[in-house]
């Protein structure tokens, strides 16, 4: 049975998502149906955060939410990290840390470092490293045993507190 | 500056052991990665498998007609109409009735095996009539502990008449009678699974004509191999894709029963099908690692010499035997570790339990040597009283004994034990250490510190090719295809800087290519650490080979003997030895050769390589709680020459967690009923970054003389050293307890209840 059908705003543009049956996830929805595969499915029930993205700017399990529930609200996935074509600051960060293996936990991971970091940045402070531990610890990666992430998120937030660091050409 | 041709390794100005970004990244940090699960397939068919909830029974009936009446459903099969023939065991090592079906035929072995599978328009089309298939499965008592297998009164093949997949006795058991100090322990290598963040996902469908697959598979034509024997069709009538794959460990080494019939039903019905795992078919209907039983003996003298050990070994290969059972032979071959041990003694059986398929998992077969010999060592270190480290170094061979042949018949190529143990020991300020260790212990302090020491020998690469070719385009750019599959190793990173080093080329003018099976004539499996060391070699001799055509093309340009040209590779052109005006470039070469310039490599290695290293582990315990903290890990690894420090570093980093969840938390369990307990990521606790330091490491390196970059393999080292180095150190902060070993994993609850039976 489908839904009347809903008007999505992701990444700043609204979606059309006809034919979509009212259990879908927002995932799903991001994935099958408007094109945006970016967001990944990797456990589909909370455990893993590769499909996380932001809605109003919070961060959410996208397998998790009905895409439905969406309606009205802004969400912003890993292809709106850099809309423009030049990769975001936390995007360049994992790049120049080598905290990319597979690449396949690398969005979801991106949006929670992206989201810790506009939090933090509403006072201006350094996340320490058990707060930053904690912010991600939600989004698992098997390839590079995090070590490049801690790494990755301490640049992207120097880049964002518009601290340059010379020794990354 | 100029270089002789053909020179073997590196030099000062290359870009070799550079820590170059990896090209990968541009479009994997945008989510562009070209992943199986983003192919946009118009109209392709949803794959849903039904899966037995039974451990281990027969079937009766299988009830499909509910499910062809559901809205969407295309065709519904089980193993009477499916037409696949049962795939036979491996290599022909294990009895030949444990032939796994398809489509479990009679008798149901696991929880998870597929007994029928559903074909639908929509992804819930297909799990709503799968819900509606019905199975008649009468209960059979499952077979779990190892000795229940043995025993053989509950058999999953009755036809073989034992539960035995393979076995390798010792005709004359030696006698430890004899000896001074002889310590003996049983110790679980626990079952724990890959849990690739991607999980399985194959697309196949019709494309111009040609029956088209689109896999997640460490190599793209094992996996075509695999796929069109057993479908009896020819390996050209099925092309092949592998891009990105979302991490492989091993497990996605072995193409799996339902990657085969997904690509079978494309044949089938003519349409293109799809088909993800969820992550409970992931941890319940894939396969698991390691698994096994081991009892150590080991023994020598009071003062610290290692005299003699023997290894036991119980494999469990789940419910269907193929490279799973066959993983204690590595484990045989790397036995004795790094030690100069006289002798040594190792008797294993394979046996099948009703739980699911047991095989390779980064390592397969060298970490539980690693860990058994480590444990043996630490207990005998315990038994004298000698400090481990100082134990470990009393056994080591010297480096003049390179190549070293340890006592199970292996040849270890090249090594530094000694420096590499010294290196980490230093690094870790062991005596440091030991220091604060014992002013806790004094202290009777409930945060008890444990240093877990591991000294590592591994076996990589195995000796043999891989595909590589590299030509000069007309444009003056390069482009190397590669037979290699990359599992997020960064092989198109790494290859590109071999081939410009090679060439004197920037490394943006070289495209690498791999991944389709009708452009790429023949690859092997990514596995075994092999890339760098034999497909990166290979890479550079194809590199070499074209220099060479290059050489005579540009000596018929310049009239010139091919003898008298060098090439400068800081310019990037071949010029007359003392003449550096006369001279063409790559790009003119590439706009005046006749032909296309195509080096094709023919280099084979020998054998294998061993990589080595040392891992400390330094642990906190809370003994009111049984908590444990990874404070520091030290490793110091040893992989030969390093390509590229930012991915071989990479490769460690990730290694060590895997170790780390081992040692600690990871563990796949199942019930008495032979009910999976770890059936998701919220019962199987996959390591997250709350459970890792910040990782102390560094990299000696020792050349391997069997390949000309002089490269061993690091894919799997991280996760060898750490395992034991972590666990050791647990055991040794409970020592003060009275407690002398205890089984991976060590969780709260096991540290808790040793430490209330202590008395503690
Ligand atoms: S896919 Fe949403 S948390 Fe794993
Ligand atoms: S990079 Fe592979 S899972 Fe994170």
């Amino acid at each position: 049975m489908s839904a009347d059908p809903y008007v999505l705003r992701v990444n700043g543009n609204d979606h059309q998502v006809p034919d979509a049956h009212l259990g879908e996830s927002l995932l799903w929805v991001l994935r099958e149906r408007l094109g945006l595969p970016g967001s990944k499915n990797a456990c589909e029930e909370g455990e893993c955060g590769s499909c996380s993205v932001q809605i109003d700017g919070e961060l959410v399990c996208s397998c998790l939410v009905l895409a439905a529930a969406a309606v009205g609200r802004e969400v912003t996935t890993i292809e709106g990290l850099a809309p423009d074509g030049e990769l975001a600051d936390v995007q360049r960060a994992f790049v120049e840390a080598g905290a990319v293996q597979c690449g396949f936990c690398t969005p979801g991971l991106l949006m929670a470092v992206d989201t810790l970091l506009d939090e933090l940045s509403d006072d201006g402070s350094v996340p320490d490293d058990l707060t930053v531990r904690e912010a991600i610890s939600g989004n698992l990666c098997r390839c590079t045993g995090y070590g490049r992430i801690l790494e990755a998120v301490s640049i992207a937030a120097d880049i964002r507190r518009g601290e340059s660091r010379g020794d990354l050409a | 500056m100029s270089e002789q041709l053909g020179q073997p390794g590196i030099t000062s100005t290359s870009i070799l052991g550079n820590p170059v970004l990896r090209r990968e990244d541009d479009t994997l940090v945008r989510g562009q990665g070209r992943f199986v699960g983003n192919v946009p397939l118009e109209g392709a068919l949803h794959v849903q498998f039904v899966r037995s909830t039974a451990a281990h029974g027969t079937i009766g009936s299988i009830e499909v007609d509910d499910a062809l009446a559901m809205p969407g459903v295309v065709a519904v099969y089980t193993a009477a109409d499916l037409g696949l023939d049962d795939r036979p065991v491996l290599m022909g090592f294990y009895p030949a009735e444990m032939a796994r079906p398809f489509l479990a035929r009679d008798r149901v072995r696991f929880v998870g095996e597929p007994i029928a599978v559903v074909v639908a328009e929509t992804q819930y089309q297909a799990a709503d009539a799968a819900e509606t298939v019905w199975a008649d499965i009468e209960p059979l008592p499952p077979v779990l502990g190892l000795s229940d297998a043995l025993d053989g009164e509950n058999l999953l093949f009755p036809d073989v008449g034992h539960n035995v997949a393979f076995r390798n006795s010792v005709e004359d058991p030696f006698d430890f009678s004899g000896y001074e100090v002889v310590v003996t322990e049983n110790i679980v290598n626990s079952r724990v699974a890959a849990v690739s963040i991607e999980p399985r996902v194959v697309a196949a469908g019709i494309e111009d004509g040609r029956l088209t697959c689109w896999a997640s598979s460490q190599g793209a034509h094992n996996f075509r191999k695999a796929v069109t024997d057993l479908l009896g069709i020819e390996g050209e009538d099925l092309r092949v894709f592998v891009q990105d794959i979302g991490g492989g460990f091993g497990a996605k080494g072995v193409t799996s029963e339902e990657e085969v019939m997904v690509v079978h039903l494309a044949r089938k019905l003519g349409r293109t099908v799809r088909w993800t795992e969820t992550r409970t078919e992931n941890l319940t209907g894939h396969v698991h690692g390691r698994a096994q039983e081991q009892k150590v003996t080991i023994a020598g003298t009071s003062d610290g010499d290692i005299q003699a050990y023997r290894l036991d070994m119980l494999q469990d290969c789940g419910a269907y035997p193929r490279f799973g059972a066959f993983l204690p032979e590595f484990t045989r071959q790397m036995a004795s570790g790094v030690y100069d041990i006289e002798r040594v003694e190792v008797e294993y059986t394979s046996v099948v339990t009703t739980t699911t398929p047991v095989c390779a998992y980064r390592g397969a077969g060298r970490p539980e040597a690693t860990a058994a010999i480590e444990r043996a060592v630490d207990l005998y270190a315990a038994e004298i009283g000698m400090d481990p480290a100082e134990v470990r170094r009393r056994n080591l061979p010297a480096s003049s004994a390179f190549p070293f042949t340890n006592a199970t018949g292996t040849v270890y190529d090249s090594g530094e034990y000694e420096m590499v143990l010294d290196a980490a020991l230093e690094a870790s300020d062991y005596t440091g250490l030991r220091a604060e260790q014992q002013r806790r212990r004094d202290a009777g302090d409930n945060r008890q510190m444990g240093i877990g020491i591991c000294v590592y020998v591994e076996i990589t690469g195995f000796g043999g090719s891989e595909y590589g070719e590299v030509s000069l385009q007309a444009d003056g750019t390069v482009l190397a295809v590669t037979g290699s599959t990359p599992i997020g190793t960064g092989h198109l990173t790494t290859w590109a800087m071999i081939v410009a080093d090679r060439l004197g080329v920037p490394l943006e003018a070289v495209t690498v290519f791999h991944g389709d099976t009708d452009r790429v004539p023949s690859g092997q499996l990514t596995g075994g650490s092999r890339s760098v060391q034999i497909a990166g070699s290979s890479m550079g001799d194809a590199a070499d080979k074209l220099v060479d055509l290059a050489r005579d093309a540009a000596a018929d340009l310049l009239e010139a003997a091919p003898d008298d040209l060098v090439l400068d590779r800081g310019r990037g052109a071949f010029h007359v030895a003392g003449t550096p005006s006369a001279s063409r470039s790559w790009a003119e070469i590439a706009s005046e050769a006749a032909e296309p310039l195509v080096g094709l490599s023919d280099f084979v290695q020998a054998g294998a390589t061993f990589p080595f290293g040392a891992h400390i582990a330094v642990v906190e315990v809370d003994t009111e709680t049984g908590q444990t903290t990874v404070e520091r890990i030290v490793a110091v690894d040893d992989a030969g020459v390093i390509v590229n420090p930012l991915l071989a570093a990479g490769q460690v980093h990730g290694g060590l967690a895997q170790g780390i969840a081992q040692a600690l938390l990871e563990e796949v369990r199942f019930d008495e009923d032979g009910n999976p307990q770890t059936s998701n990521l919220a019962d199987y606790p996959a390591i997250s970054m709350m459970e890792v330091p910040s990782y102390e490491r560094s990299f000696t390196e020792t050349p391997t003389p069997l390949n000309p970059l002089g490269a061993k393999g690091i894919g799997e080292a991280g996760s060898i050293g750490s395992t034991a180095a972590v666990q050791s150190a647990v055991v040794d902060a409970l020592a003060p307890f009275g407690i002398r070993h205890l089984d991976m994993p060590l969780t709260p609850e096991r540290i808790w209840s040793a430490l209330q039976a202590s008395g503690a």
